[in-house]
């Protein structure tokens, strides 16, 4: 079928918008992913008043004790509840990721609009530099830097994430941004004397911004990814931190003994990522269709 | 026991939208018979493609046949499953679309794909390879053996599309159906092709069915007709009958739409059909076109008429048939062209303008030594193939790409040729409306905000200053208010094209160029557009230079106009003169290949081969290799000059005029 | 008559060769830029490298000679040339925490030892991604398409240190069918490598699947609404044959182009999954360079993987260019 071109009342859009939306409450995945999240940011939040142990300094007279009624998740070698240590595990990766996420947002986005607008020689540069940098595997390059930088502060490795995240997207804002300056509204918009910045930002971004939204979702994803597998190389997040990876750093070299410790931080991860996922792809399959 | 190759009975078809059927087709009924060839006419959204796709049984997922049969060669092709289906597909029916770039599978060389089409009726592969090398020498393709070795995007558009055909042809099928095979070709191309379809279908006598939005076009492929609008077949009858004496207010109005026999906007003003078409799937009790239609009453509201006969063969879907004619015709004032005194200095002047590019280690020379001038307040009009450089040299006069060489002069002053380097009042004085209308607006911006950045750039107006001028723009271009506050997804192309014709003059600029602007646009919707620019011209004396390929578009609306070939000016002139002749041998070929509603008048020229690469033009006159009135070697060896040969008529060509006002106007035209 | 606009043209071949020197030549000069980036971030950013390996309490002179002995005190711009004409003639320096061993006698051992399981992952993930994303695209909208997707994708968000620490607990663990490390005994058969590479090769398949299968499904989907698809259903040909040589052969071209970028995260994975598995390759050794803060052998470990992965990436490139016939031929103006 070739397209129709039907006139599109005001209300058939404003439908439409609405349909979308009710489209996703009603996709179950995204529900799912969502309920999660929301979990994990409850617990987050509220911290140690809704865990049922000190997750931190707690000491049980049992040590390594495996799942019962009283200790769900069991408890570690130090004697901590895992169960009250899994729900305060969220804190520290979701303050991190979002915020990595965030500045590299928003770093890729300029760089992306800047290369994909002015093209020329900035552009041949910043491309190639870009192309050399992701050459080199994400977390082979965090663990560089953050060796090079002797610190290994919340600080930097949000940076770092950052920094390593950046040129993914912009590579991808660049090709739309690219695809969109092809269109004649951008021509227009020269031919009535607008400056550069002016059309990038005023008239090219708005366009651009769907794909920097599901772009950003899907670096959150990976920035909970990152931030997890550095720390658990020794990379990332340090003790006491109670986040999820410093627990399966600690407990791994007792993982045959007491499974439990290491185990169920790592679903929560899981947990988290994949909701997050979820979410993403449901947004996308809502603005696609 | 003549049944004929086609039978449509009481066709609905639905798509399935966000959860809700839509009714695109509406008891669609009709037949093919042996032999003949049956147009199908409308409207972008009427449904054509539909009935093409629910023949070949490819309705798209969510689309369905919800009642009706259709009966191909006497038998139910809605009950094909599975092996008849293919079998159906294979022996008795051929689809030919648009974009045949698209159709062709782009990794598999040409010989294979036509083969294919062989070994499906069982033949083997040596057997089906010679076939495929018959079946190209069938549509003409000179060199079939090198055809056959090549991928898909090694050939031009026209020899892609006879490659279709061919394989479309290859099972000598009971049906062809053709939708819109020539859209997006050039007019010459399309002649080629439309010729090509008619000798084979009087060769294989094939049954035709032809979809297309171009009456012109049916009406020289087609022997009888049928009037599709909102999904509803409104009238039907033989060719010329119905485009003649038309029996259905829609059909009236579409006639009536369409600039042709050589009429000029001081003639008078277009006539254009109200309103819109029903959205997808809307629910309508009484007639279909009732809410646009000028005639109708309560009843037309109300009650669906049936599809009576007004004549032998000839059927018309509406209570008001006998007087369809008399349709009023919707009031439009008169207006005052200005004159246009070509005496005073021109408003633009172009000279010697030149734009080579720089393409894979290649010069390619878009533009050569263009000389023209515009004067206040007059129009002219642009044409050429594709590859001609008309859109080059509306982009380069307006430095979005800076020329090569040469100067454009506004009012006797150089323009820079970037428009970075341009003042305010420059830019303002130049601007452009885009063909496309959804690329030309951001889709994020509401109509009102992009109406007032433009005032605000062009004018310097801020504030309620602007929102003033804003208003009045808007009721100029005829906005309203509503429309202001939406954005342009929401708008129909028209109301689009409309913003964007608005935007163009926030800053009262002397000259607008005019890029294709009504090709996106149905023909109905074309009209409004061109009495706008018309009315606007009127009222604010401005100049345009109108790109078209649509030749009765370009006559309507230009006072002038240049022919350009390898972007080299062929011909200059006053509109009439380019049109009724002697003109170049380049304009004449033009002229000839577009198949007007009125038929008959001028016969073919055929074009030899296609046009050149710009990259590496002919020598002499560019136009030689396919000239059809050569006159020897001074035309390889010297381009001829651009010469005035009449007032105000210059020519590029070694024939002299009187030469060739004889060729033209007495003998025959020269025939293959 | 019409002839067809291209003489049998003898630009055919000058079009393919100038694509591939122009592709070499960027990947040369990538690489270039590669090498200045990974020297920048592994022995210019710790700005004082006798400061960084011997730590805060070393004295100001022990720190001065320590510099001076490795050169670490001259201009950045003579390190990198010095390094970088090193490197050119295959010696990267030696080592700074195993005094005098040379960088590569460390780097080749476990570059071997990564490629082995980066070969064994790669090759049960390039089937299963793009059967799975051609079984997606086929029923693409139906339940198994979104089985497939949702899965995939899900699971390739997923550390390799969580598949990898459920594949251990699982298989080697509790069912005990695999061993838990992945370093066999020295000199053990290919047959027992084997065994021990499975868990950490599945841990990396895990993880590529979903992407492999996207993107081979986002292209199976195109193909089946092409226009041409539907050309080839009305001459009546039966659905496999449109599928396999109308629709597969145009959907997993750029999928070549695209599993080689996959490369890249299986060489990222390689970290987290030799440190999960304690095997001695190149992302541990990385990690222990990192660790040990012995800068040269960082530098070399990062330039060698970003090498293998621009060398991945141009082979695949050229590749596609060869078996695509717009690129083969030129495409028409």
């Amino acid at each position: 079928m070739t397209s129709v071109p039907v006139p599109e009342r005001r209300s058939e859009a404003a439908i439409a918008r609405r349909e979308r939306a009710r489209a996703l409450v009603r996709t179950p995945s995204f529900v799912l992913g969502a309920s999660i999240i929301v979990f994990w940011l409850a617990c987050a939040l509220l911290g140690d008043r809704i865990t049922p142990f000190d997750p931190l300094y707690d000491q049980t007279p049992e040590i390594s004790a495996s799942p019962s009624a009283e200790h769900w998740f069991g408890t570690d070698r130090l004697g901590r509840d895992v169960f009250s240590r899994v729900l305060a595990g969220s804190r520290d990766i979701l303050v991190i990721a979002p915020l990595a996420t965030l500045l590299a947002t928003m770093l890729g986005a300029g760089l992306g609009l800047v290369t994909g607008y002015f093209r020329g020689i900035a552009d041949d540069t910043i491309s190639r530099l870009i192309d050399a940098v992701l050459a080199i595997p994400l977390i082979v390059l965090a663990v560089t830097v953050v060796a090079a930088l002797g610190s290994r502060s919340t600080w930097a490795v949000t940076v770092v994430i950052a920094l390593v995240f950046a040129p993914i997207i912009a590579r991808t804002v660049r090709a739309a941004v690219l695809g969109e300056a092809q269109l004649d509204y951008v021509e227009a918009a020269r031919l009535r004397g607008e400056r550069a910045p002016y059309v990038m930002v005023a008239e090219i971004l708005p366009n651009v911004m769907p794909p920097i939204l599901v772009e950003a979702t899907i670096r959150l994803g990976y920035a909970i990814f990152a931030v997890a597998t550095l720390t658990f190389i020794g990379f990332g997040l340090q003790p006491p931190s109670p986040d999820w990876a410093v627990q399966i750093a600690d407990n791994y070299p007792y993982l045959a003994d007491s499974w439990w410790t290491v185990l169920f931080p790592a679903l929560a991860i899981a947990s988290l990522v994949v909701a997050v996922n979820l979410v993403s792809d449901s947004v996308q399959q809502v603005l696609e269709r | 026991m003549s049944e004929p190759t086609l039978r449509v009975e009481g066709l609905d078809v639905v798509y399935r939208v966000r959860g809700y059927d839509r009714q695109v087709l509406r008891g669609v009924s009709f037949e093919v018979g042996r032999g003949e060839s049956y147009g199908l006419v409308g409207e972008s959204g009427c449904g054509k493609s539909t009935v093409a796709l629910s023949i070949v049984r490819y309705l798209p997922r969510n689309g369905r046949v919800s009642a009706g049969s259709i009966r191909v060669a006497g038998a139910d092709v809605l009950g094909y499953r599975g092996a008849t289906l293919r079998a159906y597909r294979a022996r008795t029916v051929s689809m030919v679309y648009q974009n045949p770039g698209a159709a062709l599978n782009p990794s598999l060389r040409v010989g294979e794909q036509v083969a294919e089409a062989f070994t499906v009726l069982g033949a083997s592969a040596q057997e089906a390879g010679e076939r495929a090398r018959a079946a190209l020498a069938r549509v003409q393709i000179a060199d079939p053996e090198s055809v056959l070795r090549r991928y898909p995007h090694q050939l031009s558009g026209g020899m892609q599309q006879r490659v279709v055909i061919a394989m479309a042809l290859a099972k000598d099928p009971a049906l062809l159906i053709l939708d819109e095979p020539t859209t997006g070709l050039d007019a010459t191309v399309e002649a080629e092709v439309l010729d090509l379809v008619a000798s084979l279908q009087d060769e294989l006598h094939t049954s035709v069915l032809f979809i297309s939005h171009n009456l012109g076009v049916i009406s020289k492929m087609c022997s009888r007709v049928g009037v599709l609008y909102a999904g509803r077949l409104v009238e039907e009858g033989p060719v010329e009958t119905v485009l003649r004496d038309p029996r259905h207010p829609y059909t009236v109005g579409l006639l009536r739409c369409i600039p042709r026999g050589g009429v000029r906007k001081d003639h008078g003003r277009l006539d254009t059909i109200p309103g819109f078409l029903p959205p997808l799937g809307a629910e309508i009790r009484g007639c279909v076109f009732a809410e646009r239609c000028a005639l109708a009453d309560d009843r037309c509201a109300l009650e669906e008429p049936p599809l009576e006969a007004v004549g032998e063969g000839h059927a018309s879907r509406c209570w008001h048939r006998d007087r369809a004619a008399e349709l009023p015709r919707e009031f439009v004032a008169d207006l005052e062209l200005p004159k246009v005194d070509r005496t005073g200095p021109p408003l633009l002047e172009l000279e010697g303008l030149t734009k080579v590019f720089r393409q894979r280690g290649h010069d390619v020379h878009a533009l050569t030594a263009v000389s023209a001038a515009v004067w206040p307040g007059e129009t002219l009009g642009l044409v050429g193939e594709s590859g001609s450089g008309k859109t080059t040299l509306a982009r380069t006069l307006l430095g979005i790409v800076p020329s090569t060489a040469g100067a454009v002069r506004l009012e006797g002053v150089d323009l820079p040729p970037r428009y970075q380097k341009r003042s305010r009042d420059e830019l303002r004085a130049l601007q452009i409306v885009f063909q496309n209308p959804d690329s030309a607006l951001n889709r994020r911006h509401s109509v009102r905000r992009i109406l007032l950045r433009s005032l605000r750039k062009l004018a310097g107006l801020v504030g309620s200053a602007a929102e003033t001028r804003m208003q009045d723009l808007a009721a100029r271009v005829r906005l309203t208010e509503r429309t202001l506050t939406q954005k342009p997804v929401q708008l129909s192309g028209g109301l689009k094209q409309r913003v964007a014709i608005a935007r163009a003059f926030a800053g009262d600029p002397k000259l607008v160029v005019c890029d294709e602007p009504t090709s996106a646009l149905d023909v109905s919707v074309q009209a409004a557009i061109l009495n706008l620019l018309v009315e606007l011209q009127a009222e604010k004396r401005v100049a345009y230079i109108f790109i078209s390929h649509d030749l009765g578009v370009v006559r309507y609306i230009s006072d002038r106009i240049a022919v350009l070939y390898l972007g080299r000016l062929q011909e200059l002139g006053p509109a009439d003169v380019v049109f009724d002749g002697p003109h170049h041998p380049y304009t004449e070929a033009l002229l000839s290949a577009v198949p007007t509603i009125d038929g008959g008048g001028r016969d073919r020229i055929k074009l030899e081969g296609e046009i050149p690469s710009a990259a590496s033009p002919p020598s002499g006159c560019v136009f030689h290799t396919r000239c059809p009135r050569k006159i020897g070697r001074i035309c390889e060896e010297t381009e001829p000059p651009l010469v005035e040969v009449e007032d105000g008529h210059h020519l590029r060509c070694h024939i002299p005029i009187d030469e060739l006002r004889r060729l033209q106007g007495k003998t025959e035209a020269v025939a293959r | 008559m019409v002839a067809g606009r291209r003489p049998a043209t003898t630009a055919q071949v000058p079009e393919i060769a100038r694509y591939v020197l122009k592709r070499l030549g960027l990947a040369l000069i990538t690489l270039v830029l590669l090498s200045m980036i990974v020297f920048a971030a592994a022995q210019l950013l710790p700005g004082n490298v006798g400061r960084a390996v011997l730590g805060r309490e070393a004295s100001e002179e022990a720190v001065a000679e320590y510099n001076r002995l490795h050169g670490t005190d001259r201009p950045a711009v003579v390190q990198y040339l010095d390094w970088l004409g090193g490197a050119v003639r295959g010696d990267l320096g030696e080592s700074l925490a195993q005094t005098g061993v040379p960088v590569w006698d460390i780097v080749e051992p476990a570059l071997v030892n990564s490629l082995k399981l980066a070969a064994f992952a790669f090759v049960l993930v390039v089937p299963l991604g793009i059967l799975g994303g051609v079984l997606a695209g086929l029923r693409s909208g139906r339940a198994l398409d979104r089985g497939i997707t949702v899965v995939g994708l899900s699971l390739a968000v997923v550390p390799e240190i969580v598949t990898g620490l459920v594949l251990i607990l699982v298989f080697a663990i509790w069912l005990g069918w695999l061993p838990v490390t992945a370093q066999p005994e020295p000199g053990a058969g290919a047959l027992t490598q084997v065994r021990y590479l499975t868990l950490p090769a599945f841990a990396l398949v895990i993880v590529l699947f979903g992407y492999i299968a996207r993107i081979t499904r986002a292209g199976v989907v195109e193909a089946l609404e092409a226009d041409y698809t539907r050309t080839a259903y009305l001459k009546g040909l039966p659905h496999r044959t449109v599928i396999r040589r109308h629709v597969l052969r145009n959907a997993l071209l750029p999928t070549i182009a695209v599993v080689a970028t996959q490369v890249g995260y299986l060489l990222g994975g390689l970290v987290a999954i030799e440190y999960l598995f304690n095997y001695q390759g190149i992302g541990l050794m990385v990690l222990q360079a990192a660790q040990q803060k012995d800068f040269t052998l960082l530098t070399a470990g990062v330039m060698v993987v970003g090498t293998a992965y621009l060398l991945v990436t141009l082979v695949a490139d050229i590749l596609f260019a060869l078996l695509n016939p717009r690129i083969r031929f030129g495409v028409a103006e």
